[in-house]
């Protein structure tokens, strides 16, 4: 379902479906909460002309890490399962602000820490595709219900691949915008250098659309880059670089005969698609996972259980923190903190924190080369469709991997796409990432625009 | 491979404000050591003479204007999430036993 179809009816309809749907749907646990009250008073106000704008009436939903009214804000956390937070986030303001009316809060891994939605404090979210697999994550209830068609758009996070990673697994659009786009003001925040804001979406130009609101500097994120935001047209062929290293045997062969397609469809467009080679690709993932936990180690260190959030029975101050904590995050959450305290401890800050923080340069270098020859970068977003519930749940390193494809783009602070390339011969869908340089999203979007057509 | 002890998961957890339970400390102990494992490839790689990234858009010093901004919460809202408060305070236990 688009923006279009949404404003084709009227608003108290559009929100009165999308709430049945949601509800109609309630077995795959994409959705944690609705919010009816709200969606339907504002509903209401659009109907009566007191609230327009570009969406005015189009209901979305939010990734429960986005600060909202009616309703707690849970992170998928046993922590903040009832946090009712005092503000909403700036993406939310502005899209309100246009009309647009959030119905309800998707599932994550509590924190976004994870790639499966598995780590939910609430339960699994399944696939849209095939029950027996996982949405991936962290995004995965933003994800199935835009999939599900549940509503047009639905807001997501992206720190190392939770929004395109997911959309790849389900089948739909995922925008993780250049560092900065987007302000962070009001969403839980993970891991600061690398924490995006985005969408997801059933088709490219309604990406666009949601982007260009949420897009733009906020006094309340200093991190946010000047207005940059534009929509734009291909002013003719592309130079693009087929990463190799991302189509070697240890990727899926359903995975690479879908991107092999796309690759044929970019060339059928008149855009030149060449080989390269970027020898970092392998680290990526070693580096993400000590800067990530580094800078999760410092900011979940909030959540102490003194000025919000579930606050354990203890006889002491330093007992209230340590209960608390280890009451409210989950197994993953605290495997995250534990090697961010690791890598950050005096010892090993030189050979983890500071090594990584030196790869990272060797990695934008790379990047930074490969961009002076090519407009765009190609691959596949994840090395797998969707796996099995359970699949890697035992395996830590072995549920980071899914996260290879994606990482580099997070470090390096580049815009990335990932956008459906078909399905697999067990009909799960594949996505295709498309990379670009710092501030280039219109020209991605542009591109992706044009194949989406095709 | 790099040997993660139970002491080790110990230090990390008190560094981390992480009142374990011993199960959990077990289970724990065999997924740092499979994690740090794998970040230690990073070894590999030659970094003399490489910089650190810690900021990717190359913004610096970025100020506001010094005004006091309430972001439009209250002290109210904000003490009303406390689990515990008393006279507007935010309520905790003994600091010292």
């Amino acid at each position: 379902m688009t923006i279009a179809d949404a404003k084709a009816l009227s608003a108290v309809d559009a929100v009165t479906q999308a709430i049945a749907r949601a509800r109609q749907h309630e077995s795959f646990n994409a959705i944690l909460h609705i919010q009816e009250d709200r969606a339907l008073e504002r509903a209401r106000a659009v109907d009566a002309g007191e609230i327009t704008g570009v969406l005015a009436g189009v209901p979305f939903i939010a990734k429960d890490n986005f600060l909202t009214f009616d309703g707690p804000t849970t992170a998928a956390s046993t922590f903040l399962k009832d946090f009712h937070a005092p503000l909403q986030a700036t993406a939310i303001e502005k899209l309100e602000a246009e009309g647009a009316i959030c119905i309800g809060k998707a599932n994550l891994d509590a924190f976004a820490h994870g790639g499966s939605t598995e780590n939910s404090a609430f339960g699994v979210t399944k696939n849209a595709v095939d029950q027996t697999k996982v949405a991936g994550g962290s995004s995965g209830g933003s994800a199935a219900a835009v999939a599900l068609e549940i509503v047009p758009f639905a807001l997501g996070t992206d720190t190392g691949g939770s929004i395109r990673q997911p959309a790849s697994f389900n089948g739909v659009v995922g925008v993780k915008p250049t560092y900065g786009t987007v302000s962070r003001y009001g969403v839980v925040a993970m891991a600061s250098s690398t924490d995006t804001i985005g969408v997801l979406t059933s088709n490219v130009a309604d990406a666009n659309t949601v982007m260009e609101i949420m897009a733009g500097k906020d006094s309340k994120d200093m991190t946010t880059l000047p207005d940059f935001w534009s929509t734009r047209s291909l002013d003719g062929p592309l130079k693009i670089g087929l990463v190799t290293e991302s189509m070697t045997d240890d990727v899926d062969e359903g995975v690479r005969i879908a991107v092999s397609s796309y690759v044929e469809s970019l060339r059928s467009k008149g855009h030149t698609v060449e080989d390269v080679s970027m020898s970092l690709l392998k680290y990526a993932l070693a580096i993400y996972y000590v800067v990530v936990p580094a800078e999760i180690s410092s900011n979940l260190s909030r959540y102490d259980g003194i000025r919000y959030g579930r606050r354990a029975t203890a006889e002491s101050l330093a007992e209230v923190y340590g209960k608390s904590r280890d009451e409210g995050f989950m197994a993953e959450n605290k495997r995250r903190i534990m090697i961010g305290s690791y890598v950050l401890s005096s010892g090993f800050f030189d050979a983890y924190y500071l090594q990584a923080q030196k790869a990272r340069t060797l990695l934008i270098n790379e990047f930074n080369e490969l961009f002076s020859q090519y407009d765009v970068l190609v691959m596949p977003t994840a090395p797998t469709p969707g796996f099995a519930i359970g699949e890697n749940a035992h395996d830590p390193v072995k549920m980071y991997l899914a996260d290879i494809m994606t990482v580099p783009a997070s470090l390096a602070g580049l815009p990335a796409l990932s956008v459906p390339a078909g399905v697999d011969e067990h009909g799960l869908p594949v996505g295709v990432q498309l990379i670009g340089k710092q501030c280039d999203d219109g020209l991605l979007m542009a591109l992706a625009q044009q194949m989406e057509a095709a | 491979m790099t040997h993660i002890s139970t002491d080790d998961v110990h230090y990390l957890a008190q560094l981390s404000n992480l009142q374990l339970g011993d199960e959990e400390a077990v289970a724990l102990q065999a997924d740092l050591e499979a994690i740090v494992t794998y970040i230690e490839q990073l070894s590999e790689l030659d970094t003399s003479s490489v910089e650190p990234t810690y900021q990717v858009t190359g913004l610096q010093n970025v100020y506001r204007s010094d005004v006091v901004d309430d972001y439009g919460v209250s002290h109210e809202a904000l003490v009303a999430l406390a689990p515990d408060t008393q006279s507007g305070q935010v309520k905790v236990p003994k600091v010292l036993s």
